[in-house]
């Protein structure tokens, strides 16, 4: 359960971190391929070397969509329900990636904001990308 | 058997031999009980763990938590048999400590996220990849003899 407090610091991160959208989504990517191999798979059709527009705007568009939802978590069905539907009917990606994923943004934010990226910060964040990926894979079955 | 390629080696060994013990152990094992706080639940004679900063502040965790990291020595020194060298600690955390070894994972992960932040950017993909692989062969190790 995400207390108002956790949500505020959640919303605040983001915000700060949507001018660098593109590096931070990118950043995330790049460790889960590198992690997991296996997510690759997905991506056989694009560019992810490092620093490719393709990674870039890709990393882009995720990131500036967990720092819309991040806006108002209370309403995360709603705001996620196109995506709901893209990642069930379109993409069908196995949802175990979503956690492998949260990981490296976890990792990732680590490195971006050191000693800033508290405990408690990271509780209140793995907790909302729990809540993202558990609505993200609704419309799976 | 596990293989390991001379960069994965380097790099692990890299990490290992710039460690703040004190500082990333005691970090590390905080930052668990404070994100996953059912982990608590093996602590009960430490003292005070009623919020984040009473954790953070306890001497007796970050004891622990130095202990546990000091515990990953031995496969640092070892990686090529990290399963026999472990037989006996996967043993004591099964059979006396009552350890369910989901939590071994929760505590890598929050030891990845410490070390990330020390590191920042020269903690890359690669180096990350590594980390988490020689962090997964301990965890599987330290599960291996329960039954």
């Amino acid at each position: 359960m995400l207390k108002k407090k956790e949500k505020a610091l959640i919303k605040e991160i983001w915000d700060r971190l949507t001018p660098v959208a593109e590096d931070i989504g990118a950043d995330a990517l790049l460790r889960m391929f590198a992690s997991y191999p296996g997510s690759k798979t997905y991506f056989s059709h694009v560019d992810i070397r490092p620093g490719s527009p393709h990674l870039l705007s890709h990393g882009k568009k995720i990131v500036l969509a967990i720092a819309e939802a991040a806006k108002d978590i209370s309403q995360l069905t709603v705001t996620l329900a196109p995506l709901q539907t893209f990642h069930a009917y379109q993409l069908r990606i196995d949802p175990t990636n979503f956690k492998l994923f949260s990981h490296c943004i976890l990792v990732t934010l680590a490195c971006h904001m050191g000693e800033d990226f508290t405990p408690t910060a990271h509780a209140a964040m793995d907790k909302f990308l729990s809540a993202f990926a558990a609505v993200l894979a609704e419309k799976y079955r | 058997m596990v293989e390991w390629t001379e960069q994965e080696r380097s790099i692990i060994n890299g990490i290992f031999a710039n460690l703040d013990y004190d500082d990333v152990g005691a970090k590390a094992l905080c930052r668990c009980l404070i994100v996953y706080p059912w982990t608590q639940r093996y602590f009960g004679a430490f003292g005070n763990l009623y919020n984040a900063e009473a954790i953070k502040t306890n001497p007796n965790i970050a004891a622990h938590g130095v202990k546990i990291l000091h515990g990953l020595d031995r496969a640092v020194k070892n990686m090529d048999n990290i399963k026999a060298t472990y037989a006996e600690l996967s043993v004591l955390h099964s059979e006396k400590l009552h350890v369910d070894p989901d939590n071994f994972k929760l505590l890598s992960d929050c030891l990845t996220i410490v070390i990330a932040a020390r590191l920042g950017n020269s903690f890359t993909p690669e180096t990350q990849a590594a980390w988490q692989k020689f962090l997964a062969v301990v965890v599987s190790a330290l599960g291996r003899q329960y039954h």
